[in-house]
């Protein structure tokens, strides 16, 4: 697609467990961002395994921001570079984990947004607190058990419905957001494109499953994040100026798959009897109906 | 290990996580039958450890870097790729 993609930007030796889903999600975000890319990242697993020091992972200047402000540096990152006149060609890339994105960092993504700024903001969606030893999050689904949710006699797991922080993002009216799963490379790629592309600011919601966390083998990590968009589990979108009303799904499977499928290959949804699964495929139709997705094969 | 800190820990060698090996991880150990590679290079674009390198006749594994997820193996179309135990 350009140039750029034999470039290896985010380089072997960082200490990701086996199959992260972060590691491929990072590597193909930098082929098309390329080698002309500033990078901030906060606290979270991608930090820990890319940065130790005297180490880095990465080929591209890289700025570690604290936890919650990934956003905020990088807007200020934006700023020096137009005052300096440099920003021309240069494309600055914020990261944050779901914790970081969905929950602490959001005030700060909120502002980056707000004001404008020309950025792209890359939230890698684990769906927990996966580096400090997979706690809940706003971005944990229903029936999720974590060791801050964890099921048991009394309890289904997490008792909340995911957060819709994509939806949330677009509503600030910014030109370009969109959700991509590390399973459909060449959909995430070209949404990559697109949100650097625009002027202002871009938010790109990125499926990265965690073998640890969700407890799969580690080989399995690329097919549930498959089986996630077949089953309507995570539907794939991209929304122009915040326009949420008139999204464009960008990956329609011809027939969904039952979300069984899906829960029934990661431990951390074992405990769902029945019922509980029949709930959570009663609320994945519904939102699929929204989306215009097809009927449940 | 004694390490010397820049001022604002500024660290310049950039891709320097590669001094270290990560390919002492494994447990099992991916074998190419490159008879039977198409050359798609799924298994390149979902390698989390940059570990699968393109050449002309399919695709090498560095096994320095390479933790032995399986995502290659099972990724693969066409079973190009087995995972079997590691030898140490
Ligand atoms: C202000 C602050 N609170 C808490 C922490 C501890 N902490 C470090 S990483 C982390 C979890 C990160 O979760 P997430 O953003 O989802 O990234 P992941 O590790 O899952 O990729 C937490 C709670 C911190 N570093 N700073
Ligand atoms: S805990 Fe999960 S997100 Fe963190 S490095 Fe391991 S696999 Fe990746
Ligand atoms: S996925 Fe299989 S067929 Fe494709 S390049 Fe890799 S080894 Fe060859
Ligand atoms: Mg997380």
């Amino acid at each position: 697609m350009t140039e750029n993609e034999d470039l290896e930007l985010f380089s072997p030796g960082h200490r990701a467990c086996a199959g992260c889903g972060e590691g491929t999600a990072v590597r193909q975000i930098l082929k098309i961002a390329g080698p002309n890319t500033v990078a901030t990242i906060c606290t979270g697993c991608l930090e820990v395994v890319s940065t130790g020091y005297p180490e880095t992972a990465w080929e591209i200047p890289l700025i570690h921001a604290a936890f919650e402000n990934s956003a905020s540096v990088a807007s200020g990152v934006e700023v020096a570079l137009k005052e300096l006149g440099k920003k021309e060609g240069v494309n600055v890339l914020a990261f944050g984990g779901d914790g970081g994105t969905f929950d602490i960092g959001f005030q700060a993504l909120s502002g980056m947004m707000e004001r404008g700024h020309d950025v792209t903001y890359v939230c890698l969606d684990n769906e927990a607190y996966m580096n400090t030893g997979i706690q809940r999050c706003s971005s944990t689904p229903y029936g999720a058990s974590t060791t801050t949710s964890p099921s048991g006699k009394y309890s289904i797991g997490e008792s909340r419905q995911k957060k819709p922080i994509a939806a949330i993002c677009a509503a600030h009216g910014i030109p370009y957001t969109a959700t991509a799963s590390i399973s459909h490379i060449n959909d995430l790629k070209k949404k990559v494109k697109k949100a650097i592309e625009v002027d202002g600011p871009a938010f790109l919601h990125v499926f990265a499953p965690c073998p640890t966390g969700w407890r799969h083998g580690s080989d399995d990590t690329i097919e549930i994040a498959r089986l996630a968009v077949e089953t309507g589990v995570f539907v794939l979108w991209e929304a122009i100026d915040g326009d949420i009303c008139d999204l464009n799904v960008t990956v329609k499977p011809k027939k969904r798959k039952p979300v069984e499928e899906y829960l029934k290959r990661q431990r951390r949804f074992g405990h769902l009897k029945e019922d509980e699964i029949a709930k959570i495929q009663a609320e994945v139709d519904k939102k699929c109906d929204k989306y215009g997705l097809p009927e449940r094969g | 290990m004694s390490v010397k800190i820049t001022i604002g820990a500024i660290n310049k060698k950039h891709g320097s996580s590669k001094e270290y090996k990560t390919g002492g991880w494994r447990t099992m150990c991916p074998e190419v039958d490159l008879e039977k590679c198409i050359s798609c290079y799924k298994c390149y674009d979902y390698c989390p450890d940059a570990a699968i390198k393109k050449t002309e006749d399919g695709i090498e594994i560095d096994l320095d870097y390479c933790k032995g997820c399986g995502i290659c193996g099972n990724e693969c179309p066409v079973k190009a790729i087995i995972m079997v135990k590691e030898e140490k």
